[in-house]
């Protein structure tokens, strides 16, 4: 048993349990914080097959940006466990009856399929200037168009949480 | 314990991916429902570097890169539109907003 088999191991052991602890925590900054570990753990197997760009994209951009405007928005709306919306018994236990049956469907597809043993597929596609190259010689046009999905990301983001205008209805209110 | 194969990455996205259905369904809380919906996006991520790995391909690296481009796009609608909802409704219950049903 190498170093490398026991961390793969760890990281998915961290991992799923984290991911329990996403949709088991009552409390939804719990929930957050839960995810935060679970994309760190991720990003080990990202390290661990040698995809060093996406490992230090996916800490920095959803572990980092995304997580922390989840945090935001929750500390925002002041949500904590005693207002927490919870379903009743026998609709979450049709929604694990239900994830259950989709994971053992999956399973038994997947059951036969080929194994490839990782090691011996170690290679250097991962690093920066293989997926650099690759990305603005193959993939030139995806990209910029991703850049007016960005815009069109932020424009709708801003019109849609903006204050609306001033109704009737609150200036009575203010007033 | 065998060395790390291909098949244990895909258990290990499979399971996730279950996870992430499970809290969907599970959870009333608009929020938690668009973290399991990351977290499903997280484990097909997993799964596409792993056999890029396999098949010496950097397309599918890419791939990955661009569902962190969308991802991080709609996080950034989806939470303005939570919290425009919560706004409107002063709360991020999925129940209360069942009026096409009436």
């Amino acid at each position: 048993m190498d170093i490398n088999t026991i961390v793969f191991w760890m990281l998915s052991v961290m991992a799923v349990s984290c991911a329990l602890g996403v949709i088991l925590s009552r409390n939804p900054v719990n929930s957050v914080l839960f995810l935060i570990l679970t994309f760190i753990a991720v990003t080990g197997h990202y390290v661990m097959m040698n995809a060093q760009f996406l490992a230090i994209v996916n800490l920095i951009v959803y572990a980092g940006a995304i997580m922390v405007l989840f945090l935001f928005v929750l500390m925002l709306l002041n949500l904590n466990a005693d207002v927490e919306p919870q379903k009743g018994q026998l609709v979450q236990l049709a929604g694990i009856i239900s994830g259950g049956v989709l994971l053992l469907v999956i399973l038994a597809s997947i059951r036969t399929s080929q194994t490839v043993n990782m090691e011996k597929s170690r290679n250097s596609i991962g690093l920066i200037k293989d997926l650099g190259r690759v990305l603005f010689d193959k993939y030139v046009l995806p990209f910029e168009i991703s850049s007016v999905l960005f815009l069109s990301a932020m424009i709708g983001a801003v019109v849609i949480g903006r204050k609306e205008h001033i109704t009737e209805d609150s200036k009575v209110n203010q007033s | 314990m065998p060395p790390v194969n291909s098949t244990h990455y895909l258990f290990l996205s499979l399971l996730l991916f279950s996870i992430g259905i499970m809290g969907t369904l599970m959870r009333r809380n608009a929020i938690i429902i668009f973290m399991c919906i990351e977290l499903m996006l997280n484990a097909v991520n997993l799964l596409m570097v792993a056999y890029s790995q396999l098949f010496h391909s950097a397309d599918a690296q890419l791939f990955v890169f661009f569902i962190m481009v969308v991802a991080a796009a709609e996080v950034a609608v989806g939470l303005a539109v939570i919290v425009m909802m919560y706004r409107k409704v002063h709360s991020v219950d999925i129940n209360i907003l069942n009026r096409l049903k009436h």
